[in-house]
């Protein structure tokens, strides 16, 4: 056997120690030039100003032991943890059970579940992912509501219009969902649609919706929905809280969708056709499954504007976290810790809506590899 | 423009011909086995959750009272809460079937809102908070002042009225709710705030300097609060007006809940007739003839709901207009016979 | 027998569609009727009036807000509550749409900027105020800095003697123009000032076309406007200013901006600006690579090459989703109702509703404006997308 000659490259060597490392980071990034420098110089003494004072008064300095308010009133430099320590259950659970502590199982129970779900889902290649999915939106719904309100296991009754704080803004959003997105597909599938009685309708629904404010709407759900039915159908505020989010937001949802519909090539219609499709297997077999795809990232940004916008009921006076937060911090007992109060319940709604956003960044970045290589 | 009216006046026949008629609330309330009460739910004195839990103040308590005639039980009653955009289109469209939410019974909406006031349960009358600071003694000395008021109230247009007819002029911040307001002026938002004053008080003692703020000796308004029910039921009506005369009527009569029992074996032929010991005056109304006895038995007469919700607000019912007309006030219950 | 197996009549598409049609709308007009009958008997078994007769009827209640529009007391009818009601809302909107731009490109220009501590800020600016929900921070703003934070009227902050802070609002001098010609003599030169900047402005760029050097045309046009608006302050004194004096309550006189106002605009532009900055990140990342380097290789720095290369090339995609957000921010606006600044809603579907109860009217006026508003945009919007596109190809 011949030895054969087999090309061996050398080693690349290593960039020079100037282009990499912490130091050239520094020289690109914080010492560019002269205003770069000047410009990091300024930004490092106001975050000198800024940042001690801030940990000083949220962490080193805050109150957190005791039980009322002469805690806080003796330190008055430091944030009140106190009060959120002791209000908590009432903050997040709304007052039923703020009142029955007792009973705060069942919706942290519940709470836990749907993480599981979540996490089953979310982790790539576990089994039965559609089985779970479908479960999660058809079955643990009731399973959440039996626990949480209790009269159909047997458990202390405590009656949806008593869900208050976080488990409500959640409840809201979570049917929201559910509703918006198929309420959504039709009404894009609609506009798309060549029927032009149906087109018509489909555009006056969402450019309705869309053009009005959230607030107005929910106006209309406080006020005047009951008027729109016949007396004999009762639906509490909280129902008909939903109902006007999950149109409302059924719009955007559709908004989203059809940019999905309409990226699709004109040769995927054209191919379902030449099948001999019909519409619905047309659009459900071919065209959703990648318009709904590519729309991901859209959708996930409507619930996000979804998600925040559930805190709007506040204003028809249902006590969600933003009210529950609020009225908390208007109690006698700890009047004058706003502060604290909204701090608090922005950054729940701000570890939501992040966690959402980074999620959807994510599918957008792997859906985007397709296309860049 | 005739087309469209015909056909806006055709479907407007078409809609009353298929329209369901209304029933009678007492059997739906009856049906239904609680009673819906509309309520503010944030009002201490009136209705505001107490440590348990539990809606107390005199507008709650007479909803219980009103649940404690009917079913002889003051528990079957459901609370809803409402603001004061909410109350009267929840109260016409039955999503409560009693508005107990210190509402002042005015002409407009008795006429145009379809709904029908009853009697009275706490006269009130508007009056105004200042900062001390402020130096001012009286409301004449407000012009030029910024006054925080609830935004759609008549507590607003008498505000207005106020002003213009003494000539003065203001700047009103109006808030959508009444934590809302306290929490502008506690703020700093505006000089002055104005309410009804049995809040006056209420308020003042939640702001943060509770002694940093007086209120003026003017009453500028006539706030009859009561209870209202929606229109074209004339039994329920009778029903509500009637039991909130027979807490009253109970009061004049010295008829508590204490002494209701042996009051039962009482001469008088009133108490009797009261009680339902003698005559038929619930059965009249569709209800039971102890309806009264079991409305006071429970929830007490009416003094006893205002020394039990009002008199910690810091009002005294002596001397003011809230006493019986014996005793100089202006609360007055047909006889019931 | 005929060979030919005919495709039965409901197979055909054609008339599949008329059936779907008819089905539908079918639906929808069941749908509308019945909610129509509802409401028409609802409204007549509970013995409401319902119409449009009380616009005309004076409004009971004062307004707290209106700048332009003069609302009387006792005279003013209801139908100008709703005017003034829109007047406010537009005001907000102007007002915040302008500061959410301003502050939006500058966050999103700092966001790309090879500077890791801007673009840092800019990231974390972003990120904090898209994900909380504007109504609490329109209510964080109001409740938990503004009021307790700011001083009473007392204690304003004042710069000089000029201008003042305090929890009421801010309050600046107010301008009042002089009977007579003097006025129209500074009419005339702002007129001419802006000529002079235009004409210089275009005498600098030809002079750049022709040698190569570019003279500071716009800096000598302000000079010159300057100049004349100071030689025509010295010799005719055209208006003068009304100061805000401490009154016996507030400050009177001056211009006030209300704290509600105030506060509805900040929180508004701050978070608008959150998104328009993502819009302009989003934009200028869209501009290839290519322009970058050709406007590198021509010898551009950096804020040249952002100005005359990048932005106007980014534009395009910058506009269309900054529209959005504009209507977003308008219809945001309605949520004064929780710091009581008086645009439509708090004023006309919150205050006008209740004195009148004629709630099916106002909210569909309500909803009407907004609609009204968001069409236009759309239109705006179609109409700049196809002259966009006939631009670009």
């Amino acid at each position: 056997m011949a030895e054969s000659v087999v090309f061996q490259p050398i080693v690349s060597r290593p960039p020079p120690l100037s282009e990499t490392g912490l130091w050239h980071w520094a020289r690109e990034r914080l010492f560019g030039s002269v205003t770069n420098s000047l410009v990091t110089l300024i930004c490092i003494y106001i975050l000198y100003l800024l940042i001690p004072p801030m940990l000083s008064w949220a962490v080193f300095n805050a109150n957190i032991s005791g039980t009322d308010r002469s805690v806080c009133a003796a330190n008055p430099g430091g944030a009140c943890w106190t009060f959120i320590k002791v209000r908590f259950v009432q903050i997040i659970f709304g007052l039923h059970f703020g009142q029955h502590p007792e009973e705060v199982w069942r919706p942290v129970l519940g709470f836990a579940m749907l993480a599981g779900l979540f996490a089953w889902l979310l982790v790539p290649r576990t089994p039965y992912k559609v089985q779970v999915g479908l479960f999660t939106l058809f079955g643990f719904p009731f399973i959440a509501y039996a626990l949480i309100q209790g009269e159909w296991l047997g458990l202390p009754i405590a009656p949806t219009n008593e869900w208050g704080g976080f488990l409500l803004t959640f409840t809201l959003a979570s049917v929201g969902m559910v509703f918006a997105l198929p309420l959504g597909i039709i009404l894009a599938l609609g506009r798309r649609s060549n029927l032009p009685i149906i087109r018509a309708i489909s555009i006056a629904y969402i450019e309705l919706w869309r053009g009005a404010p959230l607030i107005t709407v929910l106006f209309m759900a406080s006020v005047m929905l009951p008027l729109f039915f016949s007396h004999e159908i009762d639906l509490n505020k909280v129902v008909r809280a939903m109902i006007g989010i999950s149109l409302f937001q059924s719009a955007y949802m559709a908004e989203a969708v059809r940019g999905g519909l309409q990226a699709i090539p004109r040769g995927q219609y054209e191919a379902a056709d030449s099948l001999g499709l019909g519409y619905w297997k047309k659009m459900g077999l071919i065209i959703l499954p990648q318009s709904l795809k590519i729309s991901i990232p859209s959708i996930v940004n409507t619930y996000m504007t979804l998600f925040k916008d559930t805190s709007l009921v506040a204003i028809i006076g249902l006590l969600d976290l933003l009210n529950m937060a609020q009225t908390a911090s208007r109690s006698l007992e700890w009047k004058g810790y706003d502060f604290e109060a909204y701090v608090f319940a922005a950054s729940i709604y701000w570890v939501c809506t992040y966690s959402m956003s980074r999620y959807s960044q994510h599918i957008e970045r792997k859906l985007d590899t397709s296309k860049r290589g | 423009m005739h087309l469209v009216k015909l056909m806006t006046g055709g479907l407007t026949a078409l809609a009353l011909a298929t329209l369901p008629a209304l029933g009678g609330t007492l059997d739906d309330v009856k049906a239904r086995g609680f009673l819906k009460c509309g309520i503010d739910g944030g009002l201490p004195g009136f209705s505001a959750p107490n440590d348990k839990g539990q809606m107390v103040g005199i507008d709650a308590d007479f909803c219980s009272g009103v649940a404690a005639a009917i079913f002889g039980d003051k528990t079957k009653v459901k609370f809803t809460t409402l603001t004061a955009k909410e109350r009267f289109t929840a109260l016409s469209s039955g999503e409560v079937d009693l508005l107990s939410r210190n509402t002042t019974a005015t002409l407009t909406r008795d006429a145009t809102l379809g709904i029908d006031f009853t009697y009275f349960n706490y006269i009130d009358g508007q009056g105004f908070l200042v900062k001390n600071s402020l130096g001012v003694k009286s409301a004449k000395e407000l012009n030029g002042a910024s006054v925080c008021v609830q935004a759609g109230t008549t507590t607003e247009l008498n505000l207005a009225d106020y002003f213009r007819v003494n000539g003065m002029t203001f700047k009103p911040i109006g808030y959508d709710t009444s934590v809302q307001t306290r929490e502008g002026f506690d703020g700093g938002s505006c000089d002055v705030l104005t309410s009804d004053k049995s809040q006056l008080a209420a308020i003042r003692s939640e702001l943060k300097d509770p002694a940093g703020a007086t209120i003026l000796p003017e009453t500028i308004s006539k706030e009859p609060l009561g209870p209202a029910v929606r229109q074209g039921d004339p039994q329920w009506r009778d029903i509500v007006t009637w039991t909130l005369y027979a807490l009253i009527t109970a009061d004049e009569l010295g008829v508590t809940s204490a002494n209701v029992d042996e009051m039962k074996k009482s001469a008088n032929p009133d108490i009797k007739r009261l009680l339902g010991v003698e005559d038929k005056m619930g059965e009249n109304l569709g209800l039971t003839n102890s309806f009264a006895y079991d409305a006071v038995k429970q929830v007490g007469n009416y003094d006893e709901l205002y020394q039990r919700s009002i008199t910690p607000l810091g009002l005294k019912r002596e001397g003011s207009v809230n006493a019986l007309w014996t005793k100089g006030g202006l609360l007055y219950a047909p006889p019931m016979r | 027998m005929s060979g030919k197996s005919r495709i039965p009549f409901y197979r055909n598409p054609a008339v599949r569609g008329v059936i779907a049609q008819a089905v539908v709308l079918g639906l929808v007009a069941w749908a509308l009727f019945t909610i129509f009958n509802n409401t028409v008997g609802n409204l007549r078994a509970r013995g409401i009036q319902t119409g449009f007769q009380f616009l005309d009827q004076v409004a009971p209640f004062a307004v707290g807000y209106s700048p332009f529009i003069d609302f009387k007391l006792g005279e003013s009818p209801y139908w100008l509550v709703f005017v003034i009601g829109i007047q406010n809302t537009i005001l907000i909107s102007i007002l915040g749409i302008i500061a959410a731009t301003t502050i939006g490109f500058i966050i999103g220009v700092m966001r790309l900027s090879p500077n890791f501590f801007l673009s840092r800020f800019a990231q974390v600016y972003i990120e904090t105020f898209r994900n909380i929900p504007v109504l609490l921070q329109i209510m964080f703003w109001n409740f938990a800095v503004f009021l307790p934070l700011l001083p009473f009227p007392k204690d304003s902050l004042g710069i000089g003697d000029e201008v003042f802070l305090n929890n009421r609002g801010l309050y600046i001098p107010k301008p009042i123009f002089m009977d007579g010609a003097a006025p129209w003599v500074l009419v005339a030169a702002v007129a001419l000032g802006l000529l002079a900047i235009i004409l210089l402005h275009r005498w600098a760029k030809e002079r750049q076309y022709m040698t190569g050097e570019r003279p500071p045309g716009l800096l000598y046009g302000i000079a010159v406007a300057l100049g004349l608006l100071v030689v025509v302050f010295a010799l005719f004194e055209p208006l003068r200013f009304e100061f805000p004096v401490l009154g016996r309550f507030n400050l009177t006189g001056g211009i006030q901006v209300p704290l509600p106002l105030f506060t509805l605009w900040f929180a508004l532009s701050t978070y608008t600006a959150s998104f328009i900055a993502e819009n302009v990140r989003a934009g200028i990342v869209s501009v290839s690579k290519g322009q970058t380097e050709a406007a590198q290789s021509l010898g551009l720095k950096r804020a040249p090459m952002l100005r005359l290369v990048i932005i106007p090339q980014a534009l395009r995609v910058i506009i269309p989703p900054t529209i959005n957000q504009y209507l977003n921010l308008t219809k945001n606006s309605s949520l004064a109702v929780a710091v009581a600044y008086e645009e439509l809603v708090s004023l006309w579907a919150g205050i006008a509703l209740n004195q009148t109860g004629q709630a099916l009217v106002i909210i569909a006026m309500t909803i009407g404006v907004y609609v009204t508003l968001s069409l236009l945009t759309s239109l705006v919007l179609n109409v700049y997308n196809r002259r966009v596109q006939l631009v670009e190809r």
